[in-house]
């Protein structure tokens, strides 16, 4: 390329870096963050699933059987002499007469077919359309409660692939709604601090210093047993929910605080009161929108912790219980060690909450990469 | 400094009255009162209790004052060491903590050393040997104890032991009677040769954090101009990086040590749960779903104690260290 | 023609004028690699250094005067390297030490660079305020210097540390001993600096503009200081800067940098009276004066330094030079030749280019 090409090429990359809006420039240097963008993709594939989970399922969650009481998992073998015939082996149980407990057998020559967006049980899609479309299932004349365990099945017969789509639903929102409390408060107190100043701030200070130093856990543990076992599902969800955010907001209402105290100085904000800006104006099209970024980034770090929290919660049996299924719920059957050492695919919901929490940590890692201008 | 000591001792105070009162919250929280359950027990061992006699029992306890009234006399009885009756060991709380609540300092104070002793290193290593192979496999082992949770991680461990080694890698000590035995050196290396598992699940997480840190403060201060000049006046590498960026990014590293003591504590309750280690998790979580409430409000008001006293010295001992906040009296 | 005149100053220092250059770099080239491209900080620099003379490097910022500074004490970052050139190092006669030393050829963390180091060629640099460890006395720091490049024990070192900073003009010398760099202002923390550069003795003094980052009046007092300083110990100083009215002040011969290269070298006076580089005109030009006429626009060079990665082929300076020539300055670099008996000057003004093709810089293929 010609000398005065390459100029002109430099300066009209220069010339588009200029003006591009702060969230333009946050998204290019994200895209060149390679594993935040496949963890993006994967968080998203997570929210997916969330969103819908009949549809990935094969079976219903609470269909339990006896029989079919801890079928180790059956994976798809995709091809059949050759021809992409996808298909899963049949499998034959008996019970041991010493023990009482189910022997389960893969037979490889009793091949069933499996088919995509095939017919499975009935639900309502987003909770409004009613369908029975599955991604994956069997054909005419076969049930999928019966031959798919992609997973395995738990000691109830459960199918423990479903049951994991479905608690996806609530690990996954949980983290969400949860941090969305923790980021309405933090802003709030954070922003009331280092706005005002003065002895407001002392006092909220002096109380996130004393509830950083308490330790969680145990609080939660009390605070969540004591939730009564009778309320339903959603208020219990919602009680957890509540109960893990008392504490978290405080870390990020300390970054919003400074913040606000060093934006306070700033010029643009002097400007704006000169100019007769109201209080109003100036903290929310002014002083936020500059830190935006970095919160988000924040957020998207504390997800994480939610889950974590929420399946811990969950697998001592103290946070959501059944029939409501969550990634903690899942797990409880893992308290054992013995049934795990027998079973040890009970333990996949696990790998599924290290995996998820992988992702988020790389997303938040360059979301906050790219919101911090200062690289 | 005198004057920070004091402002933290008071913040300190102040949060361990805010633990009460939340534990004391915990207690009433279930329905019902020391008395119901108490008729219940009661009932379920076949005697029986009149209306009058429940009426007595309340008003011999205090439960039909206002509710202030009895957390001031629940927290001065605490004070005195009346820790209340267990429901569920039928015994007082005191009894039934014995000395896990001693056991529950040795872990987390294990977890706590053996995370500080390792990142330290650790951190300057991956600061000074930056991009190499050393600091690649360190930040990649440092991400897998930030992702799997702590008791995800001790479950792996438990089930991996037993199923290669067919051993329980649980507990603190090899046997109940080792367990139950005075203490002796024996005892001690016993203890130690256990606590080791503990102690690193625990500390994983909080030391891949401390590492970073270390290693972000050092990649800072390396590149000033005081690196230089120690370096103009002839120092040897070795010495110019410890003598001078590694005290100098020690400070924030130690003001982070403080703040993860709450969070080593609250990891220990559950871990030691799945580990089944003799401390006060196992057992707060049987009092728990056991409700009984007494047990339970006590053990977490005492967790919240002693993590609180300990955040107080570590937060002493970082003023000690720091020149600048010593002589700034800040 | 140059008569050997030996002159031993008080500080004892033996003062070989005219003679023996104490220091000697030839075609220094010190090159960057990075990711991005290969930076070439220094790209060829040579020059000399006399003791009880004072040499002056001044140029712009991104000129490679710093990093000339870092090369010869071996304290380049890991990502660069020196490529090419030498400094040689007379050490004079003493026992079994080498009279003469490249010091490209010696390993930078080795013991022989690291008693050099401090011992006999000493830095300073121009934030004061970051150049001292924040969480340890000066005192300590000061000492600590001594006690690297001398056997003597702590109460003697602490005795020469209060005396060099009695002697840096630094009062109440005692006292500062125990303080921390946050309590001395400025100016004294530049005179501290100094002061345990100076702790041991050094035959050549390198100052990266130590004064750059303090007010005139305490500029003032810090060229008054090292002049003197000068004098008693009779050593030598490069002090680096881009300011010109400094050099005017303190330098005796002056060594003018423009993208890693030398373009003029001549004596002070000479250079400001007769400036025979482009660059130096303009510079000189742009230098705001009292018997300027008033209202009139200050004369500024065109244009702006280029990109490292970016670096013109032939003169480094041609894109901004007012001289230009066409056909001649873009295709090959000239060389650093005599122009008059004391000037060196790098232009094609002055020299035509040679069939020479050995030195040719191919400086659009990096």
């Amino acid at each position: 390329m010609s000398k005065k090409a390459v100029t002109e090429g430099a300066a009209a990359a220069e010339e588009r870096i200029y003006v591009a809006s702060q969230w333009q420039l946050m998204w290019w240097r994200f895209r060149r963050h390679r594993v935040a963008m496949l963890s993006a993709a994967v968080v998203a594939v997570f929210y997916i699933v969330a969103i819908a989970p009949e549809f990935f399922a094969t079976t219903d969650p609470q269909l339990s059987e006896a029989r079919r009481s801890l079928i180790p998992p059956e994976p798809i073998h995709w091809f059949d002499n050759g021809k992409f015939r996808p298909h899963v082996y049949a499998v034959a149980g008996y019970r041991d007469s010493m023990t009482f407990k189910m022997v389960w057998e893969s037979d490889p020559n009793m091949k069933i077919p499996i088919r995509f967006f095939a017919q499975g049980f009935e639900y309502k899609l987003l909770g409004l359309i009613p369908t029975s479309r599955h991604l994956i299932g069997v054909g005419e004349g076969l049930e999928a409660s019966d031959t798919i365990f992609l997973l395995g099945a738990d000691v109830q017969g459960r199918d423990l692939y479903s049951r994991l789509m479905y608690g996806t639903r609530i690990s996954m929102s949980i983290g969400l709604v949860g941090v969305l409390l923790t980021l309405i408060v933090g802003i709030f107190l954070g922003g009331v601090s280092g706005y005002y100043g003065g002895s407001i701030d002392n006092v909220i200070q002096r109380g996130i210093e004393i509830i950083r130093s308490i330790p969680t856990i145990p609080l939660w543990m009390g605070l969540a047993a004591a939730v009564p076992r009778d309320w339903s599902v959603v208020q219990t969800y919602f009680a957890i929910t509540i109960v893990l955010s008392l504490f978290g907001w405080t870390g990020l209402a300390r970054v919003v605080r400074g913040r606000f105290l060093s934006l306070r100085e700033e010029d643009f904000v002097a400007a704006a009161e000169i100019a007769g800006a109201s209080q109003f104006r100036i903290i929310f099209r002014h002083m936020l929108p500059s830190f935006l970024s970095h919160i988000i980034a924040s957020t998207t770090l504390r997800v994480p912790g939610m889950i974590i929290s929420e399946t811990a919660l969950s697998f001592l049996g103290l946070g959501m219980r059944p029939p409501a299924v969550s990634w903690g719920v899942l797990l409880q059957a893992a308290q054992n060690i013995q049934t795990i050492a027998l079973s040890p695919w009970l333990m996949t919901p696990a790998l599924v909450v290290i995996i998820i929490i992988l992702a988020f940590n790389f997303l938040g890692d360059g979301l906050r990469d790219a919101a911090d201008p200062y690289q | 400094m005198i004057g920070y000591i004091i402002r933290r001792s008071i913040v300190a105070v102040a949060t361990v009255w805010a633990v009460s009162v939340i534990a004391f919250a915990i207690i009433q929280l279930p329905p019902g009162d020391y008395v119901t359950a108490y008729i219940a027990q009661l009932q379920a061992s076949g005697s029986s209790v009149s209306m009058e006699e429940a009426e007595s029992l309340r008003q011999q306890y205090g439960l039909d004052k206002p509710i202030y009234v009895q957390y001031l006399r629940w927290v001065s009885q605490f004070a005195r060491g009346h820790f209340g009756v267990s429901m569920l060991w039928n015994r007082p709380v005191k009894e039934v903590i014995g000395n896990r609540l001693g056991m529950t300092v040795v872990v987390t104070l294990g977890a706590v050393m053996l995370t500080w002793l390792l990142a330290l290193p650790i951190g300057i290593y991956s600061a000074v040997r930056h991009y190499s192979l050393g600091d690649y496999v360190f930040t990649f082992l440092g991400f897998i104890g930030v992702a799997i949770p702590n008791f995800l991680l001790a479950l792996v461990v438990m089930y991996l032991g037993f199923a290669l080694f067919n051993a329980n890698v649980g507990g603190l000590f090899s046997s109940s009677e080792m367990y139950l035995a005075p203490w002796s050196m024996d005892k001690v290396v016993d203890l130690l040769k256990h606590l080791w598992i503990p102690a690193i699940i625990l500390g994983l997480s909080g030391m891949a954090q401390l590492v970073r840190i270390m290693r972000n403060n050092l990649l800072d201060e390396l590149g000033k101009p005081y690196v230089v000049t120690a370096r103009a006046k002839g120092l040897s590498e070795f010495k110019v990086i410890l003598k001078y960026p590694v005290r100098v990014a020690l400070n924030p590293f130690i003001s982070t040590i403080g703040y993860t003591l709450p969070y080593v504590v609250s990891g220990s309750i559950i871990v030691s749960i799945v580990l089944g280690l003799p401390t006060v998790g196992p057992l707060l979580y049987q009092a728990l779903l056991a409700q009984d409430m007494f047990l339970a409000g006590t053990i977490i008001l005492l967790v919240g104690a002693m993590t609180v006293i300990g955040t107080l010295i570590s937060d002493i001992l970082l003023v000690w260290i720091d020149p600048r906040i010593r002589l700034e009296g800040r | 023609m140059e008569k050997e005149s030996v002159q031993v100053s008080e500080g004892g220092h033996v003062a070989h004028h005219d003679d023996k250059p104490l220091l000697s770099v030839r075609n220094l080239k010190t090159y960057y690699f990075q990711d991005e491209g290969t930076v070439r900080a220094v790209d060829g620099a040579s020059f000399d250094v006399h003791m009880g003379r004072t040499l002056g490097i001044v140029g712009e910022s991104g000129c490679g005067k710093t990093v000339t500074a870092k090369s010869i004490l071996r304290l380049i970052e890991k990502t660069g390297r020196i490529v090419e050139g030498t400094i040689i190092y007379h050490r004079g006669t003493g026992g079994d030490r080498e009279a003469e030393l490249d010091l490209t050829l010696l390993d930078a963390k080795g013991p022989e660079m690291r008693s050099i180091r401090g011992g006999e060629i000493a830095l300073i640099f121009q934030e004061p305020m970051t150049s001292f460890s924040p969480v340890h006395s000066i005192g300590s720091q000061i000492m600590e210097a001594i006690r690297l490049h001398r056997q003597i024990g702590k109460q003697e070192a602490y005795a020469l540390g209060v005396e060099m900073l009695h002697r840096v003009g630094i009062p109440l010398p005692e006292q500062r001993m125990g303080e921390y760099p946050y309590q001395l202002s400025g100016g004294l923390r530049q005179r501290a600096m100094i002061a345990m550069a100076l702790s041991c003795n050094p035959r050549l003094l390198i100052a990266d503009e130590p004064t750059t980052a303090v007010d005139v009046t305490t500029q003032a007092q810090i060229l008054d200081l090292l002049g003197t300083l000068q004098k008693e110990s009779g050593m030598a100083i490069v002090f680096i800067t881009h300011n010109l009215g400094v050099i005017a002040e303190i330098a005796d011969q002056v060594v003018v940098m423009y993208l890693g290269r030398v373009v003029e070298k001549a004596p002070v006076d000479d250079l400001f009276h007769a400036p025979k580089h482009p660059y130096t005109q303009a510079l000189l030009r742009s230098i705001p004066s009292i018997q300027s006429v008033p209202r009139e626009k200050l004369p500024t060079i065109i244009g702006a330094i280029p990109h490292p990665y970016n670096r013109p082929p032939g003169c480094p300076f041609h894109p901004r030079c007012a001289s230009f020539m066409p056909g001649v300055c873009d295709r090959r670099a000239p060389r650093l030749l005599p122009v008059t008996q004391t000037q060196e000057v790098s232009c094609f003004l002055y020299h035509r280019d040679t069939e020479d093709d050995e030195w040719v810089e191919w400086t659009w293929k990096l």
